[in-house]
This record gives C-alpha cells, structure tokens and sequence, in this order.
C-alpha cells in the first residue's frame, strides 16, 4: 500500500525520513502532517522517532539503516544518539560512522539481506555495514551514478532503479540482491528514487507528485498488495482511467 | 538475425509517468513526447497576436521605431518586420523556422506559422509550431500625414541677396556641392533675389545657416510660426524659416563706405574695391594698398551700398606702368597710364567731349599683374554719374578718373575654345536639352524670375573661375567629355552668330538695369571675331590644369536624382 504524502511543499519525502521493517525515522517540522501520515499508517507497528541528525533535518539522506541497525554519521550529537538509543528497540544496534562521504543514505542503499555502497567508501565502513546492518557488502553504480542511495530504493521484495538502469545493470544487480528490479521514476517523472520515496516491506511512501502510473509501478515492484508483476497491466489500466476520468 | 545480446541490454524502458505506456528512459524526463508536450508549453511568453502599422498613402508597414518601410506580401522583408514584433520573447527559445500562411488581403490579417525550440527540464529539447496572427492596422505615417496637409517642410532656409546678377549664387552652389551641405534638403526653389531651402527637420535648416555663415558674409534672423498645439501634453507644431541676407557687396565691387565708418576702419580711404569676400569682405585701398575686413556683424550694423558692381566694368589698355615700390601681398602699387579700349570702334573719349586725348593716369593695386598691352578691367569714374551720399561727401578734386579692378583677356576670349571641364549642379538639367550649357543649377531652370540674366551670370561666372585660381581651388571642377565639349564649341559659335549684333565686351558699362530686348541680345554674349586679326594669346592665361579637374561625375555613376556625392 503506497501512500502520498509530502514534507513541508518538498516532494522528496526519502530526504526526510527513513523507513526500515523495525523503526521509523521523520525530520522535525513545524506541523505534524508530514508525521501524522506516517503515524496513520505504521502507528501500532513499528516506533516513529522524531529527530535531527548532526541538527539538520535531512535524516534519511544522512543515515543508512536496516531491520537489524541503524548507521548515522559522525557528526551525530551524543544528545541525539542518546534519544534515538531511547527510542528504538533493543534489538536495532546503532552505530556512529567515521566515514568520509557523511551522507550515509546517499551512499548506502541496504535490505535486510545486502547493501550497496558506494565504490570509493572506506573498508572499514564496509565492514561496519557488514557487522551493524548484518548484509552482504557490495560496490555498486546504478546508471553509472555513484550515489547508490539517492537513485534506487530497496525492500527484501523488490527495488525501484534509476529510469536509464539498462536491462543488462537491471540483471546484474538483481542477481546481486535476489529481488526483482524495475527500472522507474517517481514525483511524475524524477529519476531520484531515493529522495522521492521510502519503502519496506508492507507499505511504501511517495511524494505527492508520483502520478497514479508511478504508484501502481511501486505497488507492483514492492508486492504492496498481493501482486504478482502480471497484475500490473488491470491495475495501470485501471489507474489510467481513475487519472483521465 | 543474429541475436545481440549487448544491444539489446544496453536499452532501459520505464513507463511513461502520465500515461503508463512503455518509453525509453533516453529523454531523461520520465513522460512520453506527447504527455511532455501536454504538461510544458514552450511557447508560454510569446504573444500569439500582434499589431503592425501599415500606411495606406504609400503602402509601407512601420518598422519600429521610426522606420516606414515597402514590403511586397509575403515578402521576406515583411517576414522580418513581422518577427521583429516578436523579439524579445523569441530571445528565450530557438527560432526554427518561419513562413507565411496565406490569407486573403482584405482580411487585414497576417499569418505566421513559427516553429521554435526550447530546452525544457535537463537535456530535453522540445520543438513546437504556432500560428502567430498579426492585425494590419492602418494608418498614416508622418510623411503621408504632412503630404496630405500640404505641410511638406518644417524648416526653410530663405537665402537672398539685393544684387542684379547671381554670381554669388552660383558660386555659393558650387559651394554647396563641394561640402555637401544640400544633402538633407527637401527642395529648393527660386526665388526673386535668391532661393529658399527646405527642409524637414529643424536642425537640418540651422546647420545650413551655420554652413552659409561660414562661408559669405551673412545676416541671420530665424521665425517660427505656430502650426498646431496640444495644450493637454504641452506640445506645439511648428514651422521655423531662416531668412539669411547676403551682404549685397560682391568681389571687384566699388565702394563708397561713409566718412565715419572709413575713420573707424583704420582711417582708410572712402573710395575702395572689395577684394575678397570670405565669411568677411576685405575692402582694399587701390591709392595705397590699405586693407580692412569688414564682418558680417560690423557690416548690417551700418549696411552701405556698393557704388558700382562688375557689370559696370569697362575695358581699358595698358600703355605704361611703373611699380612706385610699395607692395603688400601679392598687390604692387604702380601708377599706370590706361586708354579705354576701342575695341568697340566708337571714339568715345573723344564722343565724351572731355577735351583730353583719352590716356588716363591712375594708381593701381595691379603692379604686379599689368605689363604695357595688356587689357584691364576698371571702374571709369570720370564718365559715370553715382547716386551715393557718400560718394557726393568725397573731395572730388580727390577722386580719380580710373580705377583699376582686374586683368581680363579678351583675345582668350575670341579663340572660342570648348571648355574642357564643367561643374556639378545640384537641381537636375532645365528640359531645354542643349548639352552645352552645364548646370545653371538651381537658378533659373524653371525659365522664370531671372532666365535671362542667369545665363549670362553663368557664362561670366565660368570665366572668373578660368581667371582667378584661387577661386577655382573652393569648387570642385570636372572633366568634360569631348564630345559634349565638342557640342559646346558649335553652340557657343551659333550664339556669336546671333550676338555679333552687338559688338564689343558684355561687360560694357551703362545701364544697370537695360531693357528686355537688350538683355536678351546680352544672353550667353561672348567675344565677337571683330577683332580677329591679331590672334596673340595672353601668355599669362592662368590655364586650369588638368590635374585640377576630378573625374566626369556621371562616368562615376553619380547623377542628380541618387544625391550622391563625389568624394
């Protein structure tokens, strides 16, 4: 089930909260909206948690995290560490990271399962990955962009890729990850899947642009509802009409 | 068919983001062509309609700002015009193409169909067409609008001078052309006296006046009269005319300046000839070679008039001259025996009862010029009667009976020789179709005020730029070509023909002002053959060289009508 919500008239909800199987991470805004959709959907089954990283609000670009841990950058305060130590469960470990590129969600693009990374990270944040996140470790271009976490998004279901991924990089990577990969767009039309989107494994998030072709796309991709990928040609027609109407 | 497992793994296919069909990822903005096309209109900011200005009077469409300009329909010339409207928003995109929809011509509608370009999101080029209409709007432009008011100038130059002949006239023409300074003139006219420039444009007709008091001594007084006014924005329409007087003193004029003026110009002598006129008129003292400049301003303060002008020259031989020594410039004084010349075969000397044997003993500014034989042009003073206060306030013991003026070359005259260079005029040839007479110019072409004498001004007007260099080296002179020199020739001995009735110079003195019938037997007058039998030349003829003529103007493509100027 793919809902559209958006952060304070941006579109690029991923840049501002991070979705995982275990927690929910938002950014701090003047009002609520933005966490009261989140709420309505996840509120009985995962912890939401409000909080700024290094004190900006640009939390799901800064962080990387899966089921199993959360990573934030060093330029993390001890304050907000403690808050997000006192918000999570015991069973997600937190580790800070002394990585040169800071922008872990960027950079980091993880399961439960596997991770890609980007190909100049530090082999000690590699293996850091490995350790907190529990995944299998991968050096990785998604259309020839380094920025692995900004052009794709991830569930243990499927993935949504960069639209101009070619079918051979589509095979080779879901080969890696062993999920179905689709190549897609998000926010009518933006290739920045990363930043338009968050998703886990039972409900995804988008900007409000995402046109209902889009969503339907994500729908399918993320097994959001049951379907295998032969049911998305009734489900897009039938969006096309509900769109034309 | 080989299967091509790179190729085909090299393409990426997404769904199109509106309409959900399968497109290439290449565009790079995620819709399909037609759901982009739908969602961004690259011709937002481009106005679809438009107004031009057409002027029904002469059929030209307004270029703007100021320009009128005659486009056929569909003409690319209109085409730019038309684009012209658009400019500014067409800066932002790529002009790809532009033509023409037709459309019936009563309909007062121009169409055209413009394709452009435009980048839109990243790397995404979309080309699109639109129909832009203009409405022809009719009107009149400035040009028309004065033309229809019979309102053609808005400035105009009148130009006079209170003379009897029209030397200076051609002389200012010849002028004109060389500095160019007619090139903004509407037209000029005749006018009894002189001629009236018009122009369209105030300054225009200042920077004549400017131009006119550069080069004669002149008296300048501008009016304005009101045409229309517009009390709501506090514009007013106005007509501006420049009347500019010409001192009516010329070159080789005897003046009589008043007492009290000669006391205050360097206590000169009363009695002198003018001999220059620049933008100031030199008088000169032929008794002692004294000299003052006499300016506009200084002049119009107490205008005089001359006592006797060029046309009451008479012709006189030299018998002997002596240089007295004094010398100033190129003038010698020299005291000089002359007798009139009996060219005409009358005694008048002898007819004037003046009792004398007809020698006069004169002093003279022309020492360096005169040798003894040598014909002279001089003011006889002894036989004229002047009307003149300041002449009568003279000591008439004082006066001389002959004053020396110029050197003249009558045998010259009798070789009727073709000229072999002409001048430009500024107003197309009179109809009357003889080739000979080259640019009278803008005077007397229309066969009125002053026909007559302008002829023969003109003929004598040719000669004072044979005789004096420093005349001829302030205009510019063309080659004449042979046969129209040749055609001269004949011509100018069909007017001997028909002028040998009256013998002798026509430059005699007498009458200023002589009937019709002696002025038309004066026309185009030139040295009768009476004389033939000594066919000595002057040796000192100053000959135009032929490095001082330019080039045949209309062999240069240079004709009246383009206004076009040589050099």
């Amino acid at each position: 089930m793919a809902v559209r919500c958006q952060f304070e008239n941006s579109t690029d909800i991923g840049v501002f909260s991070k979705l995982t199987n275990s927690y929910c991470l938002t950014a701090l805004a003047s009002s609520t909206n933005f966490y009261s959709a989140f709420e309505a959907e996840l509120a009985d089954v995962i912890p939401i948690v409000h909080t700024t990283i290094a004190g900006t609000r640009i939390v799901g670009r800064l962080t990387a995290g899966n089921r199993h841990g959360l990573l934030v950058p060093s330029t993390t305060t001890d304050q907000e560490l403690q808050h997000l130590r006192n918000s999570l469960p015991p069973s997600v470990a937190i580790q800070r990271v002394e990585e040169r590129l800071s922008a872990l969600g960027n950079v980091i693009a993880c399961n439960d399962y596997v991770a890609l990374v980007h190909p100049d990270i530090d082999r000690e944040t590699e293996e850091i990955i490995a350790d907190t996140l529990k995944v299998e470790v991968f050096r990785q271009t998604i259309a020839s962009n380094v920025l692995v976490g900004s052009y794709c998004a991830l569930s243990n279901q499927g993935g949504l890729v960069h639209p101009k991924t070619t079918r051979s990089e589509l095979d080779e990577l879901s080969s890696l990850l062993q999920v179905p990969l689709v190549a897609g767009t998000v926010n009518r039309g933006s290739e920045v899947i990363g930043a338009g989107m968050v998703v886990n494994d039972w409900c995804a998030f988008t900007g409000l642009d995402t046109t209902a072709t889009e969503v339907s796309v994500i729908e399918a991709t993320f097994r959001l509802q049951g379907q295998t990928s032969a049911a998305v040609i009734n489900e897009m027609r039938d969006s096309l009409i509900d769109h034309y109407a | 068919m080989e299967y091509e497992p790179d190729a085909a793994g090299s393409e990426s296919y997404i769904l199109c983001a509106d309409c959900g069909t399968v497109i290439s990822s290449a565009n790079g903005a995620g819709l399909c062509v037609g759901c982009l096309r739908n969602s961004v209109d690259i011709t937002e900011g481009i106005p679809k309609e438009a107004v031009v200005n057409f002027c029904r009077g002469c059929e030209r469409f307004l270029s703007p700002p100021q320009t009128w300009v005659a486009c056929q329909p569909e003409s690319r010339e209109l085409l730019a015009l038309c684009l012209k409207k658009i400019a500014r928003p067409l800066l932002k995109v790529r002009l790809i193409d532009a033509s023409f929809i037709w459309t019936e011509p009563h309909s007062r509608r121009i169409k055209l169909k413009v394709t452009i370009q435009k980048e839109v999101l990243a790397n995404t080029v979309l080309q699109q067409t639109f129909v832009l209409t203009l409405t022809v709007q009719t009107g009149q432009c400035p040009s028309c609008t004065r033309l229809a008011a019979k309102n053609t100038w808005k400035a105009s130059v009148q130009l006079r001078q209170k003379v009897t002949h029209k030397r200076t006239f051609l002389f200012l023409e010849q002028l004109i052309l060389k500095h160019n300074a007619h090139k903004d003139t509407n037209s000029i006219a005749e006018k009894r006296d002189g001629l009236d420039f018009f122009y369209t444009e105030r300054n225009n007709a200042i920077k004549m006046c400017e131009f006119l008091a550069s080069v004669v001594p002149v008296r300048c007084k501008g009016s304005e009269q009101l045409i229309s006014q517009d009390t709501h924005n506090g514009t007013a329409n106005y007509k501006f005319t420049y009347s500019v007087e010409i001192v009516p003193i010329c070159k080789d004029d005897l003046v009589a300046i008043p007492r009290s003026l000669a006391r205050s110009w360097g206590n000169i002598s009363p009695l002198t000839i003018c001999s220059r006129v620049g933008n100031s008129m030199h008088l000169l003292d032929p008794m002692t070679l004294q000299q003052t400049d006499v300016t506009a301003p200084v002049y119009w303060r107490s205008p005089f008039d001359p006592l006797a002008s060029v046309s009451d020259l008479v012709e006189f031989i030299v018998l002997d001259i002596e240089p007295s020594g004094v010398q100033r410039g190129k003038y010698v004084l020299a005291d000089a025996q002359v007798t009139r010349s009996s060219g005409s075969g009358r005694k008048e000397a002898d007819d004037d009862g003046m009792g004398d044997d007809g020698i006069y003993h004169t002093r003279t500014h022309l020492g360096a010029f005169l040798q003894p034989g040598d014909t002279v042009l001089g003011y006889h003073l002894t036989n004229s009667n002047f009307n003149n206060d300041a002449f009568e306030a003279l000591d008439q013991s004082r006066i001389p009976d002959v004053i020396l003026v110029k050197k003249t070359y009558p045998n010259r005259r009798k070789k009727s020789k073709p000229r072999n260079w002409k001048l430009r005029s500024i107003a197309k040839e009179a109809e009357d179709g003889t080739e000979g007479n080259v640019g009278r110019g803008a005077l007397g072409r229309r066969g009125g005020v002053d026909q007559k004498n302008v002829e023969r001004d003109y003929e004598l007007f040719l000669r004072d730029l044979e005789e004096d260099p420093e005349m001829r080296a302030a205009v510019n002179l063309y080659k004449a070509d042979e046969a129209a020199a040749a055609a001269a020739a004949d011509d100018e001995d069909g007017d001997v023909a028909m002028g040998g009735a009256v013998a002798g110079s026509g430059m005699r003195g007498g009458k200023r002002r002589g009937g019709a019938a002696a002025q038309a037997a004066a026309v185009m007058e030139v040295e009768d053959d009476g004389m033939g039998s000594d066919d000595d030349e002057e040796e000192d003829f100053p000959e135009i060289q032929l490095d001082e003529l330019l080039e045949h103007f209309e062999e240069m493509g240079v004709n009246d009508d383009d206004g076009e100027e040589v050099l």
